[in-house]
């Protein structure tokens, strides 16, 4: 007897334009593909040396984000490109996306952000849909119930010239998550806790399905938080099934379906769950009552602690090194440890409600004097939301500093970058050595944490600030 | 992409767990529009000091790793990023292999459509190579097995279509597209939905 589907069997199954084989794997749809200006020039060039043409420009969507400057243009519309190449690179995004009629969503559009932020806030994403991006946090969309990965260029190149990859199918893992998360405690939280439970090459080879009470009670913003650092433990997707958040989300949105094709989707979409009986090729059992605020103390996101646990002893060379980078002790609290810049942004913790939550902690505090803290809203959108509510006020307030939408510090392209040795506690979703500057020293928390932090000039617990509040 | 059926040279060995791939290429690199020329920036970071000399002590930057064309490397290599920067910048460098005992998804895929090998051994054949820097390997691809200099081999695994690209030098694009009346009627059939 066979047993159920799984929820990505499902999606798989409607995608599968030709069956993997033996000897091929299957030629997969893929019904939106996000484009970026870093990991596609290379991919438009192979276009033109073959004479070819996008298939489905209209399932093909793109923006600009890394590279570019977070800084708003000078008054003569000049913008401060950390080089002339990364300038280049955004114009060859124009250049590209014009001659192959692509939507761009450029410095003239009102909707111009990380790509991973504008997909669902433009209701591009959506339930059951195949979606790729040079990029390996596209695994962010799959809190929409979407199979979503990160591809290479030539791949890019695939998708454009037909709209399909050849990819072989990837094995199931369920993560089941179950309990209530205790006050200052954020879904960042869980899914460092969940990359350090399983490691960060635990899901290699397999897509993670999120399940249980703890998902279903997360919101759609926590849920992309969670989905994002799918691939910091080694898995390509992250997938939650859509329920009746994720339709209210996605409701009135650009591109959501509208009128009777909004009733036909939501029965479609309503029906993309793994089965009662579905046979997972692994999984975990999480208890989320029992998390604490999370923060990491080496170089990569699995070598995380909390912020009431002392920092383990280096397993092996590797780990010692990285210690020694990170100027960390084994056996001491990261607590307390100082801190010069506070970095919130990024695919990861750029959303509405994290800039929110960051601005009601700040609120009637000031950032440390010998604090730096950038706050890069996800996308314009977010940015103009956020002023509406006065967010940025209460940023500038205490010393922070506004920018404007992209991927900014979280990789640090774009010139927005810490100095050699500096301390940055960061919002983002990758710690490795050198990623926010050379010899920078990253240490990944939510924006809870970045915020108390950012108030304490070293690493602090973010309760105390709360119960301070609420008392 | 050329066909790639043996490589046969010296190792260098990085034992370093989980590279990922801002230590392969940082980012501030990856503003390029180009396939070619990222071998200069190659573990940028790692390879040169501070005022921009080669780091001597950097097994990439010593006398003996000239010319090497097979990159052992700890486990979990290529995490992180989708960028095809990596695999460019290693080809571009002069390697044409990568050997570990785990090699992460997406670079592993980027590096194969590239024309460059990324083979998975077992823990104790890694091991064994990264106890012996500098040893003379020749990989054969069709036979997917790799002579060790005393005859002994280590057999590895390729998925089957990935090799057949490397050993013949397929092309992906041409591949799906000799499939475009699939694709129309896969199309159709959805839009008739
Ligand atoms: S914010 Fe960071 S992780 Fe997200 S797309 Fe940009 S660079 Fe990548």
């Amino acid at each position: 007897m066979s047993s159920g589907k799984t929820l990505l069997d499902k999606i798989w199954d409607a995608h599968v334009v030709r069956p993997e084989s033996e000897t091929t794997p299957a030629i997969l749809y893929i019904d939106l593909h996000l484009v970026h200006e870093v990991t596609s020039p290379q991919a438009f060039s192979e276009l033109r040396a073959r004479g070819l043409n996008v298939r489905r420009p209209e399932r093909t969507l793109s923006t600009f984000d890394h590279s570019t400057p977070t800084l708003p243009a000078d008054a003569k519309g000049q913008r401060a490109y950390v080089t002339a190449e990364a300038a280049s690179q955004v114009a060859q995004l124009e250049t590209n996306t014009k001659e192959f009629g692509v939507e761009l969503h450029g410095w003239d559009s009102a909707h111009r952000g990380i790509v991973h932020v504008i997909g669902p806030e433009l209701g591009a994403t959506q339930p059951g849909m195949t979606i790729v991006c040079g990029d390996s946090h596209t695994s962010t969309h799959g809190a929409f119930g979407a199979l979503a990965f990160g591809i290479g260029t030539t791949e890019v190149g695939h998708v454009l010239a037909t709209q399909c990859l050849l990819q072989r199918k990837p094995k199931s893992f369920a993560i089941n998550v179950h309990g209530k998360l205790q006050p200052g405690v954020t879904a960042k939280d869980l899914v460092l806790h969940i990359i350090g439970t399983i490691g960060v090459n635990g899901g290699t080879g397999y897509v993670l399905e999120y399940r249980g009470d703890t998902i279903d009670a997360l919101s759609m913003e926590e849920r992309m938080t969670v989905c994002n650092m799918s691939i910091e433990a080694g898995a390509r997707a992250g997938l939650i099934a859509p329920d009746a958040k994720t339709f209210e989300y996605l409701k009135g949105r650009n591109r959501s379906p509208q009128g009777a094709a909004w009733d036909h989707a939501i029965a479609a979409w309503s029906a993309l769950k793994s089965d009662r009986d579905a046979h997972f090729d692994r999984d975990v059992n999480i208890d989320a009552s029992k998390i604490h605020p999370s923060i990491t103390y080496g170089t990569h996101p699995g070598m995380v602690t909390t912020l009431d646990a002392l920092v383990p002893a280096a397993a092996n060379a590797q780990e010692r090194r990285a210690l020694d980078y990170m100027q960390v002790q084994a056996g001491k609290s990261m607590l307390g440890t100082p801190v010069d810049i506070v970095f919130l942004g990024s695919c990861t913790n750029s959303r509405l409600s994290d800039l929110r939550a960051a601005a009601d902690l700040l609120r009637g505090h000031h950032v440390a004097s010998r604090v730096r803290m950038l706050v890069v809203p996800g996308s314009e959108q977010i940015k103009r939301d956020a002023e509406k509510e006065g967010l940025h006020e209460t940023f500038r307030n205490a010393g922070a500093e506004w920018r404007e939408a992209g991927c900014s510090m979280c990789l640090g392209m774009n010139g927005d970058i810490g100095k050699p040795g500096q301390l940055v506690v960061s919002t983002s979703n990758r710690n490795f050595e050198g990623r926010q500057g050379p010899g920078v020293r990253t240490v990944l928390a939510s924006p809870l944490v970045a915020v108390a932090s950012a108030i304490a000039g070293q690493i602090a617990d973010p309760r105390e600030l709360m119960a301070e509040a609420a008392a | 992409m050329k066909p790639l059926t043996h490589i046969h040279s010296r190792t260098v060995v990085l034992p370093h767990e989980n590279i990922d791939t801002d230590r392969i290429i940082p980012a501030r690199f990856l503003t390029t529009t180009e396939r070619t020329g990222l071998g200069k920036s190659l573990f940028n970071d790692w390879r040169y000091r501070a005022d921009g000399t080669p780091d001597p002590d950097f097994a990439l930057n010593k006398p003996e790793a000239r010319g090497c064309e097979i990159l052992v490397a700890g486990r979990n290599f290529g995490c992180g990023s989708s960028r095809e920067h990596a695999p460019w910048a290693l080809l571009d460098f002069g390697i044409r292999a990568v050997l570990s005992s785990e090699i992460a998804d997406i670079f592993r895929g980027n590096a194969l459509k590239n024309g460059l090998l990324a083979v998975v051994l077992s823990e104790s054949e890694h091991a064994y190579l990264l106890a012996h820097p500098g040893i003379e390997l020749t990989i054969d691809v069709a036979g997917g097995f790799i002579e060790l200099p005393d005859g002994g081999r280590f057999t590895f695994e390729l998925e089957s279509f990935a090799r057949h690209c490397l050993l013949s030098g397929v092309d992906q694009l041409g591949f799906i597209m000799q499939n475009a009346s699939a694709i129309d009627a896969f199309e159709q059939k959805r839009e008739a939905a």
